[in-house]
């Protein structure tokens, strides 16, 4: 067994099995795409470079959009921003539920009432709904975006996190720090955070995917990314009517998605299982749960 | 001397066991007859036991005893032809009524229940929690079918069972949910299902950890008299060999997945042969003797990592290099079935077990109710149900004052009142002369390091994603200001005192065994020099040996650092070990007090307390 239990050591660990492998492989392949697509595109992504909906051809190896862009060019720009965004607004949104989470499992009583009825409350809007609200109203910016989809992870991931956290505050190693008088900030960030390390690094892999997914739909359903930039979700709407001419322009974006959040999906379970011990055959994990083998031996 | 050839090599064991035994001629054939059993990991060659042999005939009870993970309920699975999932029969033979039970396959599935029975170690995972008890019952006989019944209808079949382990109210019972009986009613249930089938051989498996004495007595009772009763052979798997001399014939003693030690159990335990059977009889404390208890250190070798010769002799005080070459052979002893894996098993056997071990010496306390801690009238409760009426006892400086009790006498709530986790008590606490606060907070500094509270469960007290330096530290960090240079040094110091090696500083808890666990919680209240430790059962999940090393360590930290020690706990033979003061607690009421209490109880409930106690050396 590691001796550090941080997060690098739970994330190594996940990858080192198959299932991580797999999913951290297919995820880092599509990230990369994204990263590093922009700098590589053959042609500008937003100036029309033939006829619209052309096949593809040798100059154009994914054919034309609607407006005669090319699509190659247009994947490998459109991607960044929609992972950036996504990105962005996993950390935000699982940092706020995280605090709300820890802070009434802690506190108990009637903060911790207040706190969830209102979590419930939020809950209650469909994220889809909601997000699409704060950007009619207010406008289609990419921060306000940001926030509309950080918002809408926070309830979830404080109900997860208050749930393991609850558990966490109830053990004897709280009970003995606050015997020597710690405040309770510190108790809630150096004794009950570390040990919600594998809820959150679940949280955020789930998160994420959820993250591009809502993003994707909003940008389809063009309240999200606005034209003309290059985006995924944006290129499947605009490409939709010439689906039959040239499928290319919904294809792969769609291709692209599915694989990107399959692919972070079978990583977050990676990580989950690893988090449990489950990393190993099941029969040897009740061995070492039962004490008869210790982790050392297997 | 004689070396037999039985244990280690050859199929002869049966023969060579029972050379020499005591048994009338003419007496039936051994019911079942375990021929170098090995268990291995699945699909590797590493063994988790190996090499066990031991015959046992109708009307036996044997008793197979050993620390966690020492493989004994591993061998009593293995009796019934089973394994834990991860675990496969890797050789040997278990012949049970002349067939081997282990290359019956399908006809396996038709003996257990029918005529070997099986009994877990808790009642409530085993019963169905939505069957009245009454359908439970019953199944049984539909399962394994109606003419088991001999002759009775199954439902005065049922109620002779239930009487039998010693029921009464069998209406009350057969009606109730399993939750609507104590831990010891549904054990009894257990115990009337494994027995309703009429089995030849039953096999118990820590029937009786969890129980509060006086049900541990009535089930044990209940076991001794059916086993008596039936005929029928028993094997009895504890960790408790005080439990296991009370009502085992023979005792095996298993130590990493090898059985050392096997013989009658008076043998046994009052002149074992092997050196950890030995460590074990001296580390157990006595209800009837305040002796001083030797704790074992060091842990036994894993599976996997066991070396050449014998497992146990990196922790012997008896080893020498002879142990180290090969695993040694049984070595029969005193001419009956008594044996023993040791090389110098003779010499052994011939030392005193525990006859010279130093009484204690009890300190003389006043009653007087000052002192450094002292509580006056008492009373506390969770939310309007009272758990705790009108205590007061005092704490003199220098001295261990046990609180004992069963489950349910308000001990954990008393010691959350003292340390000020528990509020909404009223009456007095004072230490010190100074009158304290209800709730910790308002409690101040000075008193947050002067009381230290130790919890009961080593595994959940120490916060998993720090280090044992950390953990430590912690104390240091929160109630004084010092240099790092400084907190290194009174570190350092503080796992001495908790007999912790300093390289445990960079370790995290979960490479620690239990007893390293409990040792790290003490250091951490050591740390801040304490003058009084509040103590919450506190070895009641450690193995024996271990119990007595942290035993060991509190004595020691009374006597050389003047810290006072208030002990909570259940176990009375432990509290002759440590206590100069004694109060007994039932149901959130003092019963008595006093430094006499063990000695002469004036009081009925403690006597029973005392006679229900199961004791080791009453039999040697």
């Amino acid at each position: 067994m590691n001796v550090s239990w941080g997060w690098v050591s739970l994330l190594a660990r996940a990858a080192r099995t198959r299932r991580g492998a797999i999913g951290l492989t297919v995820t880092g392949a599509v990230v990369l795409l994204a990263i590093i697509g922009p700098f590589i595109a053959p042609h500008s992504p937003t100036v029309s470079q033939t006829a619209p909906f052309a096949p593809p051809s040798g100059a154009y190896p994914l054919g034309s959009d609607g407006i005669g862009r090319d699509v190659l060019s247009r994947v490998l720009a459109g991607g960044w921003l929609l992972l950036g965004v996504a990105a962005a607004s996993t950390l935000l949104g699982v940092g706020a539920g995280l605090l709300i989470g820890i802070f009434a499992a802690y506190r108990g009583g009637i903060v911790d009432s207040m706190l969830m009825r209102i979590v419930d409350v939020l809950l209650a809007f469909p994220p889809l709904v909601f997000a699409l609200l704060i950007v009619s109203v207010l406008g289609r910016h990419v921060w306000l975006l940001l926030i509309a989809v950080s918002i809408s992870h926070t309830p979830q991931v404080a109900r997860v996190v208050r749930a393991a956290a609850l558990d966490v505050s109830a053990r004897d190693f709280v009970r003995a720090v606050e015997l020597l008088g710690t405040p309770s900030r510190r108790v809630m960030t150096g004794e009950i955070l570390p040990n919600l390390l594998s809820v959150v690094m679940v949280e955020l892999g789930l998160r994420f995917t959820f993250a591009i997914l809502l993003i994707a739909s909003l940008s389809f359903l063009s309240f999200g990314i606005q034209p003309p930039a290059a985006d995924w979700g944006l290129m499947i709407n605009e490409n939709r009517i010439g689906l039959t001419v040239n499928p290319w322009g919904v294809l792969v974006p769609v291709v692209l998605i599915a694989v990107l959040t399959i692919g972070l999906n079978t990583f977050t379970d990676a990580i989950a299982r690893a988090s449990l011990g489950l990393e190993r055959p099941p029969e040897q994990m009740d061995l070492v749960a039962t004490g008869i083998v210790s982790e050392a031996t297997l | 001397m004689s070396q037999t050839d039985g244990a280690e090599s050859s199929p002869m064991l049966t023969g060579a066991e029972d050379r020499g035994q005591l048994r009338p001629a003419g007496e039936d054939p051994a019911l079942v007859s375990v021929e170098r059993l090995r268990v291995t990991l699945t699909g590797s060659e590493i063994d988790i036991v190996d090499e066990v042999s031991f015959t046992l005939h109708r009307g036996e009870v044997l008793g197979l005893v050993g620390e966690s993970g020492s493989g004994k309920t591993t061998v009593a699975l293995a009796l019934m032809g089973h394994t834990r999932s991860g675990l496969a029969i890797g050789g040997g033979r278990v012949i049970f009524d002349g067939r081997d039970l282990l290359t019956l396959g399908s006809e396996l599935g038709a003996l257990r229940g029918t005529r070997i029975a099986y009994v877990a170690q808790d009642p409530t995972s085993a019963l169905t929690p939505t069957l009245r008890i009454r359908t439970q019952l019953r199944e049984v006989f539909t399962t394994h079918g109606t003419e088991r019944l001999g002759g009775m209808s199954a439902e005065d079949r049922i109620a002779e069972l239930l009487s039998e382990v010693g029921l009464d109210r069998v209406g009350h019972v057969l009606e109730a949910f399993p939750h609507q009986l104590s831990g010891g009613q549904q054990q009894r249930v257990m115990l009337a299902m494994a027995f309703a089938c009429r089995p030849d051989l039953i096999i118990l498996d820590e029937p009786t950890t969890g129980l509060d004495v006086t049900t541990q007595r009535q089930v044990l009772d209940a076991i001794r008299a059916m086993c008596h009763s039936y005929r029928v052979a028993a094997v009895y798997v504890s960790h408790d060999l005080a439990v296991v001399s009370e009502l085992a014939d023979r005792v095996g003693v298993m130590y990493a997945g090898r059985l050392v030690e096997l013989g009658a159990t008076r043998s046994v335990f009052t002149a074992p042969g092997h050196p950890y059977t030995r460590a074990l009889v001296r580390a157990i404390p006595s209800p009837t003797r305040a002796h001083v208890l030797v704790g074992l250190e060091g842990q036994p070798p894993r599976p996997g990592h066991r070396p050449a010769g014998c497992f146990f002799a990196d922790r012997c005080e008896f080893s020498v290099q002879a142990c180290r070459l090969r695993m040694p052979d049984a070595m029969s002893l005193d001419g009956e079935r008594h044996w023993a894996r040791c090389v110098r098993s003779t010499e052994i056997v011939e030392l005193p077990a525990f006859a010279e071990l130093p009484e204690r010496e009890l300190r003389a306390t006043s009653q007087d109710l000052a002192g450094l801690l002292a509580v006056r009238g008492l009373s506390a409760g969770y939310g309007g149900t009272p758990i705790l009426r009108d205590i007061s006892f005092a704490v003199q400086p220098r001295t261990c004052l046990a609180v004992v009790g069963e489950s349910g006498a308000g001990k954990t709530t008393l010691a959350r009142c003292i340390v000020g986790l528990h509020s909404g008590w009223q009456g007095t606490i004072e230490f010190n002369g100074t009158s304290l606060a209800q709730d910790r907070r308002d409690r101040g500094r000075d008193i947050a390091r002067r009381m230290q509270y130790i919890f009961q469960n080593p595994y959940t007290a120490l916060n998993p994603r720090k280090t044992v330096g950390q953990l430590v530290e912690q104390p240091l960090r929160e109630l004084f200001s010092l240099s790092r240079k400084e907190r290194a040094d009174r570190r350092e110091r503080a796992l001495d005192a908790a007999a912790l090696s300093r390289s445990f500083s960079g370790m995290f808890p979960d490479q620690l065994s239990g007893g390293e666990r409990q040792r790290v919680a003490i250091a951490r209240a050591l740390v801040v020099n304490p003058d009084l430790l509040v103590c919450d059962e506190v070895t009641s999940a450690l193995d024996v040996s271990v119990q007595a090393a942290i035993v060991e360590l509190l004595d020691d930290l009374k006597r050389t650092r003047g810290v006072s020690v208030v002990l909570i706990t259940h176990n009375l033979a432990l509290v002759r070990s440590l206590a100069d003061d004694v109060v007994i607690l039932r149901e959130g009421v003092m019963v008595e007090q006093g430094a006499t209490v063990l000695d002469q109880p004036r009081e009925e409930y403690t006597a029973t307390l005392l006679r229900n106690v199961p004791d080791l050396s009453i039999t040697s």
